[in-house]
């Protein structure tokens, strides 16, 4: 079967982002960016089901700039054997994102789509649900274990209070949890093969797709600053303080 | 203009998370009614009818609706969703699951986690793991929500006296089934809700003594246990235990932070507590930067030394 993986380019999670002084947004240039950490655990699942024998062919998606390119490079290093870049200036929200991977759904037919369950960026937790709803395929959100058999798909999710398992009948989308699996290193050898695979560019035009933003952003801020706080010498002074002069025991 | 707010609960009993959201819904404007939809759920129902400043209960009742399946109750919250004018999700797992199947079939952008309603149509949500706050403004006909539970007020769970409706449940969509469940067994206050949380890191250093350090002090304290990704990643504690961008959000009275070095995910999980306590060896450890009071101690020793005190 074939898996359709979709990834996005996003501010490294180690940098510590800082909010424009206009209030436009954040500033991003000139900052690492990286693939989305769930999103490398989409493309590991991906890749192990293909080690396995279940995934025949493993298609990484990319939307957004050129350099998204990089993105899918990565991708296609840790094993994805082609990628697919939906090259657009627009400002991409996840219902837009959406819609642009339901056409490429009709258009691949992939069995399986195995996306991050949120970016860290605009931390939506979104994409996949309206993929899913869209192309009206059963969903496993916050995926922590994978099974294929057959025509149907076992997932187990994280959800409050611990774990359930589903069936999905296939084709399915699931969106990958952190405890999914721990994606590989990707190697010198293969981000040098990488650059061999198929990398095609195709525009939301092409797709039939409207992309524009529904929401608009007014106006992006820093978070209210805590007050700063003091450190104590010992126990004691700390209980005496939380008692006295925080009041929260 | 109605908001519809969709009920967190287990059939029986109403979960805290709907009360934040009913809040939040009475924020955007206009009458507010409540979704139950589940099997054998009109004890549910009654206790939403119950939920102060509500005017109407629908109860879906269907065999299809009693494990939360996202296909099965996306469909029936589509079959009412267009008498309203905002739909509200509690941003728990179930509604993080359900809130963008609806909006994507509806055709709408859908809004996660708010913390704040400034208009019916203009919300406030933090982006970059609680880094930045954003406002967006919608000009969808529905506005489609999920609503970060610790931004807003538990709505009174008494004193309401809303009509209480049944609504035709919907058929299976056939695409998913039910399996099993593995629930992790706690006697504490549930993490969301709880007052007063005791959170530990990776510097417990094993499973045995996380729960033979933090366990007395939550016990003394009638706290949650909370852990930190690192700690839950090395199996110290349970996955549902995890504070952080990716696990849950809280917002207790008071939460303690013993060996927790205070990554940014971690630190988005928790910043908005009202007084955070920060026990750890490392005086440079970017918890004290949003610690009210910090202590720099070894934590096996200071954490009993405290339940002493206490």
């Amino acid at each position: 079967m074939r898996v359709l993986v979709p990834v996005k380019r996003v501010v490294d999670y180690n940098v510590k982002v800082r909010v424009k002084s206009d209030g436009t947004g954040v500033d991003i240039a000139n900052v690492k960016m990286s693939m989305n950490p769930f999103d490398e655990i989409a493309v590991e699942e991906a890749v192990r089901l293909k080690e396995k024998g279940v995934a025949t062919e493993v298609i990484a998606v990319s939307c957004g700039d050129a350099k998204c390119q990089e993105t899918l490079r990565t991708a296609m290093a840790i094993g994805a054997d082609r990628g697919i870049l939906v090259e657009t200036t627009e400002e991409l929200q996840p219902l837009a994102v959406a819609k642009l991977l339901k056409a490429l759904v009709d258009k691949e037919q992939p069995s399986l789509v195995i996306l991050g369950k949120q970016a860290i960026d605009d931390d939506n937790n979104q994409t996949g649900q309206m993929l899913a709803a869209l192309a009206d395929l059963p969903q496993g959100t916050f995926a922590s274990k994978v099974e294929v058999a057959g025509d149907k798909l076992s997932v187990t999710r994280e959800v409050d209070g611990g774990l359930e398992t589903l069936s999905l009948s296939l084709p399915a989308v699931i969106t990958t949890d952190l405890r999914l699996n721990e994606p590989r290193y990707v190697t010198l050898p293969n981000i040098m093969k990488a650059k061999k695979k198929q990398l095609d560019t195709v525009t939301p035009a092409d797709l039939g797709v409207d992309a524009a933003p529904r929401l608009k952003t007014l106006k992006v801020a820093e978070p209210p600053k805590r007050g700063a706080g003091i450190k104590v010498p010992d126990v004691a002074t700390l209980v005496d303080k939380l008692k006295n002069e925080a009041k929260v025991i | 203009m109605t908001v519809l707010v969709i009920a967190e609960h287990d059939h029986a009993t109403l979960k805290p998370a709907t009360l934040n959201t009913v809040t939040a819904a009475k924020a955007c404007g206009g009458d507010v009614h409540i979704l139950v939809a589940g099997a054998n759920a009109a004890e549910a129902g009654k206790a939403a009818a119950q939920v102060a400043g509500v005017a109407k209960v629908i109860v879906a009742d269907s065999p299809s609706l009693a494990e939360n399946l996202a296909e099965n109750v996306a469909a029936q919250v589509l079959a009412i969703a267009k008498s309203y004018s905002h739909i509200l999700f509690p941003a728990t797992a179930n509604g993080k699951n359900v809130a963008p199947r609806v909006a994507a079939k509806l055709d709408v952008a859908q809004i996660s986690d708010i913390t704040k309603v400034d208009s019916a149509d203009t919300f406030e949500r933090p982006i970059y793991a609680g880094n930045a706050i954003a406002t967006v403004q919608s000009s969808d006909a529905i506005k489609v929500i999920t609503v970060r539970t610790t931004g807003f007020d538990a709505a009174p769970a008494t004193g309401g006296g809303a009509a209480v409706e049944s609504a035709e449940g919907v058929a299976d969509s056939g695409k998913s089934s039910f399996v099993g469940r593995e629930v992790t067994k706690s006697d504490r206050p549930e993490l969301t809700a709880a007052k007063i949380i005791v959170s530990g890191g990776r510097a417990l250093g094993s499973a045995e003594k996380f729960s033979e350090v933090m366990t007395p002090l939550a016990d003394k304290l009638g706290a949650a246990l909370g852990a930190s990704r690192a700690a839950v990643d090395a199996g110290y504690a349970p996955n549902d235990w995890q504070v952080g961008q990716t696990g849950k959000i809280v917002a207790p009275q008071l939460y303690v932070a013993c060996g927790i070095s205070g990554a940014i995910q971690h630190l988005a999980g928790m910043k908005d507590s009202k007084v955070i306590v920060a026990i750890n060896k490392d005086e440079e450890a970017p918890i004290f930067s949003v610690a009210d009071y910090g202590l720099v101690a070894d934590l096996f020793t200071a954490v009993p030394e405290l339940v002493k005190a206490l």
